[in-house]
């Protein structure tokens, strides 16, 4: 499906994540990576509370979205149930084994400049780029159109 | 009080961050799709969402990496970790794949999820299991 290039929001909304980090970080010393915060909360041991918290934020956020504007939190761009659930699977085992995704590494790592956090973000672009190019133009599957 | 407090700013930061997914588009997973096919019908906004974040945290976190502790607790919890090993970089391979499949990683997946639809709600029970699989292989080893 078509997209359209939204400069303004799409760097606000970027501002507004990193305003969220930057409090999490200013106020409570804590890094916002989201694979870190869920998979310690699903590990329910130190620090619990506070990444439940943060969860709770996101959800209800998420339910004030599907809320206000429903046509910003659409269903699944592919509709294939088995590379839907392959595709979870992947991230969610690869983003603790690597030890973070977008926020973590991405954000909140490339700020720091750390080496390791440049490193992993260049890795898991470059894998994406790949397999989103090659399911689309070469296996034709991976919600073109 | 100050555990209060701490925790309230958890859940306002967890707020904002939804928010500023959804406002970046980040949860519409057409978008981030057709951000990584660079050689289709490109949409470049993502490199925005990233740039925006990284303009607002890396002066935060230059001003607050000589500072002795954050406002509400005893101290920073830095990353210690400084090493290239084969964990990071097999995690990130598997992670850019699964990304790449979908157009979900974490945080967009948790908002997203929250719009009730069965599509999402799948990957996301798949990205649970995942992170747990990956605790118990690591428990294992």
């Amino acid at each position: 499906m078509h997209t359209d290039f939204t400069p303004v929001a799409s760097t606000l909304g970027g501002m507004i994540i990193g305003l969220a980090a930057a409090l999490l970080l200013a106020f409570n010393g804590r890094i916002a990576g989201i694979s870190g915060i869920l998979g310690g909360f699903l590990e329910a041991g130190e620090g619990w509370s506070w990444r439940g918290l943060f969860l709770l934020g996101m959800i209800l956020g998420g339910l004030g979205l599907t809320a206000v504007a429903p046509a910003a939190v659409p269903g699944a761009a592919i509709d294939s149930l088995p590379l839907l659930i392959a595709a979870g699977l992947l991230v969610g085992f690869g983003t603790r084994l690597g030890g973070g995704c977008t926020s973590g590494h991405g954000v909140c790592g490339i700020s720091r400049l750390s080496t390791r956090s440049l490193t992993a973000t260049a890795i898991f672009m470059a894998a994406a780029f790949i397999t989103t190019g090659l399911l689309r133009h070469v296996f034709g599957v991976g919600g073109a159109g | 009080m100050k555990d209060r407090r701490s925790h309230l700013v958890s859940f306002i930061a967890g707020l904002l961050f939804a928010i500023g997914l959804g406002l970046a588009g980040m949860t519409n997973s057409s978008k981030v799709l057709n951000f990584l096919d660079l050689f289709g019908d490109w949409d470049p906004s993502l490199a925005l969402v990233m740039g925006g974040a990284i303009l607002v945290y890396a002066p935060v976190y230059r001003k607050l990496r000589g500072e002795s502790a954050p406002k509400l607790a005893d101290r920073f919890h830095w990353p210690t970790k400084q090493d290239i090993d084969v964990r990071l970089v097999v995690g990130s391979i598997l992670f850019g794949i699964g990304w790449g499949i979908a157009g979900f990683c974490p945080g967009p997946a948790i908002v997203a999820a929250t719009s009730g639809h069965a599509s999402v709600l799948a990957f996301f029970a798949a990205m649970v299991l995942g992170m747990l699989g990956q605790r118990l292989v690591a428990r294992q080893s």
